[in-house]
C-alpha cells in the first residue's frame, strides 16, 4: 500500500504543475497568423527572385562572388522559412525543437563541408593528373 | 487531482519524500496519464531532422561529384533556369496556400480547409509535372542517371526531393478525405500540423536544391 501511495505523491508533485503548461503551450505556439504567412511569402519571393536574376543576367561579373552572394541569399531564405512558415522559436516544445534543429545543423555542416574537404584533398593528392583532365 | 492524492495519502509530504529518497525511487512506477498525441509534434520534428540528414548526405554527394561530367553534358548545356524558376514559384505558392489551409483550420472551417488543401495539391502536382517534364527532357537528350557521376548525383538528390513531394501529396489527399469524414477533430488537426511541417520543410530543402544545384551549376 505504502509504496503505491508514495509514487502517487511523487507523481502529483512532478507532473501536477508541468503538464498544463505543456498542453497550453501546444495549442498556441505551433500556429502562425495571416500576417506571418504573408510576410514570409513576400520575403521568400524577393529572396528567390534576386539570386535567379543575379545568375540569369550575370550582373556580377565574378563567378565566385556571385556564388557567395546567392549562398548568402539561400541561408537568409532558409531562416525566413523557419521563422514564418515552420514557426520556429526557442520556446516551442520547451526548447527541444530548437535544440534538435541546432544539432542537425551542426551535423549537416560537418557532413557537407567534411565530405567536400576530404574529397577535394583526395583528388588533389592522389590523382596523377591535372585539374582540367579530371572534368 | 492533487487534492485526491493528498487526502488518500497516509503520510505528510516531507516524510513521504524522505522515505522515497531512502528507497532511491525517483522514477514513476505507475504509468501516468499522457494526453493523446501530446508528443507527436516533437517526434515528427525529430523525424524531419533525420530526413534533413538524408538530404545532407545527398547534397554532400552532389557537392563532391557535381563536377565529374565524364566528358558528358554539364549543367550549362542541360539546365533551363526559366523552367526552374517556374518550378520554384509553384512550390512557394503551395507553401503559402498550405498556410491558408492552416489558418482556415484554426477558424474551424472544414470547407475552406479542404479548399486550400486542394489548391496546395494543384501547385504540388504542377511542381511534380514540371520536374518530370524536365527529367524526361534530360533523359531524351541522353543525360540519363547512368551518363556521369554528376548526373547520378543530380537525379538522386532532385529525385529524392520529388519523391518526398509525391508522398506529401498522397498524405494531403488522405487528409482531405479524413477531414471530410471526421471533421476538424483534434487528431485531424494534429495530422494537418504534421503535414504542414513536412510541406514547408520540403520547400526549405528546395531552396538548397535551386541554389546549390541549379544556380551554382550554371556558374561552374
Amino acid at each position: 500500500m505504502s509504496a503505491k501511495n508514495y509514487n502517487d505523491l511523487a507523481h502529483a508533485h512532478a507532473h501536477g504543475d508541468a503538464n498544463p503548461h505543456a498542453i497550453g503551450h501546444h495549442g498556441e505556439e505551433a500556429h502562425g497568423s495571416l500576417r506571418d504567412y504573408v510576410i514570409g511569402f513576400v520575403l521568400s519571393v524577393v529572396l528567390t527572385a534576386i539570386p535567379f536574376w543575379l545568375v540569369m543576367s550575370g550582373a556580377i561579373a565574378d563567378k565566385t562572388t556571385t556564388a557567395l552572394v546567392i549562398a548568402a541569399f539561400a541561408v537568409v531564405q532558409i531562416i525566413v522559412h523557419m521563422v514564418y512558415f515552420l514557426h520556429m522559436n526557442g520556446k516551442a516544445e520547451g526548447g527541444w525543437n530548437m535544440l534538435a534543429l541546432i544539432f542537425t545543423g551542426v551535423v549537416v555542416l560537418i557532413v557537407i563541408s567534411g565530405s567536400m574537404w576530404v574529397m577535394y584533398h583526395m583528388n588533389a593528392n592522389m590523382m596523377p593528373m591535372h585539374a582540367e583532365q579530371m572534368d | 487531482m492533487s487534492d485526491a492524492t493528498h487526502s488518500s495519502a497516509p503520510l505528510p509530504d516531507s516524510i513521504a519524500s524522505a522515505s522515497l529518497a531512502k528507497l532511491g525511487k525517483f522514477w514513476d512506477l505507475n504509468e501516468h496519464d499522457h494526453p493523446e498525441g501530446h508528443s507527436t509534434m516533437l517526434g515528427f520534428w525529430i523525424y524531419l531532422m533525420s530526413d534533413c540528414l538524408i538530404f545532407a548526405m545527398l547534397f554532400a554527394a552532389f557537392g563532391v561529384l557535381g563536377g565529374n561530367y565524364a566528358a558528358g553534358p554539364g549543367p550549362r548545356e542541360l539546365f533551363e533556369l526559366p523552367l526552374v524558376a517556374l518550378n520554384t514559384s509553384m512550390l512557394l505558392f503551395s507553401s503559402i496556400t498550405y498556410g491558408f489551409a492552416m489558418l482556415a483550420m484554426q477558424r474551424g472551417s472544414v470547407s475552406q480547409t479542404q479548399m486550400w488543401l486542394l489548391v496546395t495539391a494543384v501547385f504540388g502536382a504542377a511542381f511534380l509535372s514540371i520536374e518530370l517534364y524536365e527529367f524526361a527532357n534530360l533523359i531524351h537528350e541522353g543525360a540519363t542517371p547512368q551518363r556521369s557521376a554528376f548526373l547520378s548525383a543530380f537525379f538522386t538528390l532532385v529525385g529524392t526531393h520529388g519523391l518526398h513531394v509525391t508522398f506529401g501529396l498522397v498524405w494531403l489527399f488522405t487528409l482531405v478525405v479524413q477531414v471530410s469524414r471526421k471533421g476538424l477533430i483534434q487528431a485531424n488537426k494534429r495530422r494537418l500540423m504534421c503535414l504542414s511541417l513536412f510541406w514547408h520543410f520540403l520547400d526549405v530543402v528546395w531552396i538548397g536544391v535551386f541554389t546549390f544545384v541549379y544556380l551554382m551549376g550554371m556558374l561552374r
